[in-house]
């Protein structure tokens, strides 16, 4: 069905760009088990990106994009930062407007899209970054909460203003020399995945994107919670090697480095008693799916 | 994709018949009613088809926002809540918009300059929003009483400005609004303004067209830029975000956006004159003596008018109803045979007057008072006296009436 909408016609084929031609032949919109995998063997929904070589953020949106389950009925609010450099090339309709107000938007999008399409599962992602997430837009992320919008706010936690230079941010670590922290950050790395506990999310996850198979966990998860019960927060780690003084090849070993258990990224999870109910749900019936497909398989066979 | 026209004649699910705009306020009886300014929101309101309205209080909108709080509650909005600050509010309004929704608001004062940054993005971003400001003063120290301040600031940021004069042009000019602003070759938001308290807090008789009646629902296809709800393809639009590149093409993409729309607000000037009847109203344009004025100093204006006829003064009027697109045309032909034009005004700035002296020849024809504000009424007798001291006419002077 989701193809239907992005199709080509016949006469003006050849004058579409080959992108374009290969999101209709190709693209994984619709495809009910998509993921990380599909990365490689389909079109993916984002081209190119001109993040620098080798930014974290690169593979974080490559990975949260092949893990929608539901990108024709997506719509993707971004902000300023270094995001808003991606969001032009993505094959999801998305929102930028304004520096910080990405949770305003999505929660007056979301209802308008609840009022206009009743019965339809019309998804809203959020993907910001830190300083968007927690400085600037702290008031409008936690009052999105605060009411229950469904959507899932994610951020880009690079630990620093990237898009403007390198400056202090909400997630720096304390100490951290940076512009506007000319003697060190003063102050510890705000808590907001226990503050977005405190604050109503239903489902919290704070880890690198060093893992693909667990970006693709943590997405589908978060959007399907958002999607029946209230708001879901994922803050990953995508440190920006430009402003740490890393080569392009140093991110990912920067993000396993970071991740240890006792590290500051160490996996750390929380979800809601009634996220838990819709996870185990959700667990069930893809195993009865699986049972069911082994079952076809063996008959088959 | 929704055809609006196919809709017209059905019935919605509150019981209201859609019906074609014009005949519902050109043709459709009226009804006389005796109500406050703010309860004329809420009946606008109940005949706009609006998908979604937010919320927040300020004095003195707030008693309208939570008027149309119970007509959601009613049914007749699709969704309605309170935000948690006017920036917020107006960036909820802008993903409303962006998803395809009707959208209205209303602010006032510390409000509007709060949420300033979302107008222009709002214009930008081609949102047909309406948004009421019920005018009241952002000096300090904090004032809650009308001023028109704050409509200074509204005037460079793409967005439509109309400024009512009384509750009967605020019930019809929120209907026909959204008619202006939802052209597909405008497709910009409205502040719709008025003078807090004259207007929201007093009450008046107001024709109103019957509840039965409703506006057709709001097309979001009909727009000159994509709706973000997945309906149709999401073509990725650029290679390289125009932000970050300092070079020619972004330079000129960012140049021609903003002339767009510009232009866009001239191209909403035939609408508009169509719907409101003409961008500005006269009244004896041949007299050598005129008032030029916006809002409820066109009431006050027009009595200061009769206690000169008394005098054996003639004076004529100008009404401005709308401030974008700016009727310079009009104001030129209007006051072409005046030798004074008196231009009084609720703020200190006198912006109105500014706007003026910059469109006509012979500018030094503008008095640019009588200027009342922080909440000061404007008796017609300071403008008469006013006049009376430009013609070289001796006046007591108000003050020494004690
Ligand atoms: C109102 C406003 N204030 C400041 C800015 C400048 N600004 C643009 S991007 C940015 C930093 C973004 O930091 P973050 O959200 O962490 O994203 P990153 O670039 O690190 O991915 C700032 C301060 C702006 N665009 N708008
Ligand atoms: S500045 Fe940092 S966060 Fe931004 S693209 Fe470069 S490496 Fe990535
Ligand atoms: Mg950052």
């Amino acid at each position: 069905m989701s193809k239907e909408r992005i199709k080509i016609s016949e006469d003006l084929y050849d004058i579409m760009p080959s992108d374009y031609q290969d999101l209709v032949k190709s693209a994984t919109y619709g495809k009910e088990d998509r993921g990380w995998k599909d990365i490689g063997n389909s079109k993916e929904l984002i081209e190119q990106h001109s993040l620098c070589a080798g930014c974290p953020e690169s593979m974080a949106f490559r990975y949260i994009l092949a893990s929608l389950p539901n990108p024709e009925d997506t719509v993707m609010v971004g902000s300023t930062g270094c995001t808003s450099l991606v969001f032009p090339m993505v094959a999801v309709h998305n929102i930028h407007s304004l520096f910080g107000n990405q949770n305003a938007i999505a929660s007056g999008l979301k209802r308008a899209l609840s009022v206009r399409f009743p019965g339809r599962t019309k998804d809203v992602v959020v993907l910001a970054g830190d300083g968007a997430t927690v400085d600037i837009g702290l008031d409008m992320t936690l009052q999105a909460w605060f009411r229950q919008e469904k959507f899932t706010t994610i951020c880009f936690d690079n630990e620093l203003y990237a898009n403007t230079g390198g400056q202090e941010s909400g997630l720096m670590q304390k100490g951290f020399v940076a512009k506007m922290a000319p003697v060190g950050k003063l102050f510890d790395k705000v808590r907001l995945p226990e503050i977005a506990r405190e604050s109503g999310c239903h489902y919290v996850v704070q880890c690198t994107v060093s893992k693909p198979s667990l970006i693709e966990k943590v997405v589908r998860n978060a959007v399907m919670i958002s999607r029946e019960i209230g708001p879901t927060y994922l803050q990953l780690y995508t440190p920006c090697i430009l402003e740490i003084g890393k080569n392009s090849m140093e991110g990912l070993q920067e993000m396993r480095d970071s991740e240890k258990p006792t590290e500051r990224f160490a996996y750390k999870e929380y979800v809601s008693e009634p996220a838990k109910q819709l996870l185990a749900e959700m667990a069930a019936k893809d195993k009865e799916k699986k049972a069911a497909a082994k079952q076809l398989a063996s008959q088959g066979a | 994709m929704a055809d609006t026209h196919s809709v017209i004649g059905t019935k919605n699910k509150k019981g209201q018949t859609f019906t074609d705009t014009w005949a519902m306020m050109n043709d459709a009886p009226r009804t006389p009613s005796f109500y406050t300014g703010s309860e004329v929101i809420k009946e606008a309101l109940r005949r706009a088809s609006c998908d979604v309205m937010i919320a927040y209080p300020i004095t003195p909108q707030s008693e309208a926002a939570a008027l149309i709080g119970e007509l959601f509650a009613e049914g007749y909005i699709g969704d309605y809540f309170r935000g948690e600050s006017e920036f917020a509010v107006m960036s909820q309004c802008a993903g409303a918009a962006f998803g395809g929704a009707r959208v209205f608001t209303t602010t006032a004062g510390p409000g509007t300059m709060r949420a300033m940054e979302n107008f222009p993005m709002w214009s930008g971003a081609r949102l047909p929003i309406q948004m009421i400001v019920t005018c009241r003063g952002i000096n300090s120290p904090l004032s809650i009483q009308p001023d028109t301040l704050e409509i200074a600031y509204l005037l460079n940021t793409g967005m439509l400005v109309w400024h009512a004069e009384t509750a009967q042009d605020f019930f019809d000019w929120i209907l026909k609004g959204y008619m202006v602003s939802e052209e597909p070759d405008v497709h910009l938001p409205l502040a719709l303004c008025c003078d807090g308290f004259f207007v929201t807090h007093t009450k008046d008789v107001v024709n109103l067209t019957p509840a039965d009646m409703c506006l057709p629902p709001y097309d979001p296809y009909r727009s000159p830029v994509p709706c973000m709800d997945m309906e149709c393809p999401p073509v990725r639009m650029m290679r390289d975000p125009f932000v970050m590149k300092s070079n020619y093409i972004s330079y000129a993409t960012h140049a021609s956006w903003q002339q767009e729309v510009w232009a866009a607000v001239e191209r909403s000037r035939k609408h508009t004159i169509k719907w409101l009847n003409g961008l500005i109203e006269t009244e004896n344009t041949d007299a050598e003596i005129l008032i030029v004025a916006s809002g409820t100093a066109v009431s006050q204006g027009r009595e200061a008018i009769r206690l000169l006829e008394d005098e054996g003064i003639r004076c004529g009027l100008v009404k401005v109803k709308v401030l974008r697109p700016w009727p310079g045309e009009e104001i030129r032909e209007a006051t072409k045979n005046a030798k004074h034009i008196i231009v009084p005004e609720f703020n200190v700035t006198g912006w109105l007057a500014k706007e003026i002296k910059a469109t006509i020849p012979n500018s030094e024809r503008v008095h640019a008072g009588p200027r009342v504000c922080g909440g000061m009424t404007m008796p017609p007798e300071i403008i008469v006296s006013e006049i009376k001291t430009l013609l070289g006419i001796h006046t007591v002077s108000m003050a020494s009436r004690g």
